[in-house]
């Protein structure tokens, strides 16, 4: 029973750890603000909630456990919170997403189908 | 030794965030960078509780994450209005 529950932990912990590099080299990597959200919504959620989950299996049911799944569901609901306000701060002052030539030929193509079929555009 | 890994896991992720926030370049940027370095504090607390054998520490991970929560939005709103007292101006949408 132990060592299942450690095996478990083991893989959680693991998995959750790898969503963190993985959130961490995207933060350092992607070129706009916008594309490094991603990357950080990866952290808040995946992140997090991996480790927590694989720490959960170390305690039983304890006051422990409500801890963690208190200090979870924070951040699982403040993290998202925080992105949006953040790009819609972004948006609202001076910087769009970048796009490059495909995206735009892309829209364009979007927007003149969506007005030869009469839709909302 | 499952904790030891976790952590050291926790501290190289952290190290990108901070580097991502000094190097910016634009303040959103940052502020985006200096969140996620708060969530990763917040689970490094509660990890370090785990390897001391302390589970008290995830008493500060909470008070942590809502100071985390409370601040990115305070310093969001700050940098956009230059101004705390800032109202919605009828936005539904709310002022952020």
């Amino acid at each position: 029973m132990e060592a299942a529950l450690d095996v478990l932990s083991w893989i959680f912990i693991v998995t959750g750890l790898a969503f963190c590099l993985i959130g961490g080299y995207g933060l350092l990597k992607m070129r706009d603000m916008f594309a490094r959200l991603h990357a950080a919504s990866l952290i808040d959620t995946l992140g997090v909630g991996f480790v927590f989950i694989g720490l959960m299996f170390q305690v039983g049911f304890t006051l422990v456990l409500a801890k963690l799944v208190i200090v979870l569901l924070l951040i699982f609901f403040t993290g998202p919170t925080a992105t949006f306000a953040l790009a819609r701060a972004a948006i609202n002052h001076n910087s769009l997403p970048a796009v490059d030539d495909a995206d735009k030929k892309l829209a364009a193509e979007t927007k003149s189908t969506d007005r030869s079929q009469g839709g909302i555009g | 030794m499952m904790f030891t890994v976790a952590a050291v896991g926790v501290v190289v992720t952290m190290a990108m965030a901070l580097a991502r926030a000094l190097i910016g370049p634009s303040v959103y940027s940052r502020i985006l960078a200096v969140n996620v370095f708060g969530t990763l504090a917040v689970m490094l607390i509660a990890i370090y509780g785990f390897i001391d054998d302390r589970p008290e520490f995830l008493d500060l991970s909470i008070v942590y994450a809502l100071i985390n929560f409370i601040g990115t939005i305070a310093v969001t709103k700050y940098v956009t209005y230059a101004d705390m007292g800032h109202g919605d101006d009828g936005d539904p949408a709310g002022d952020i």
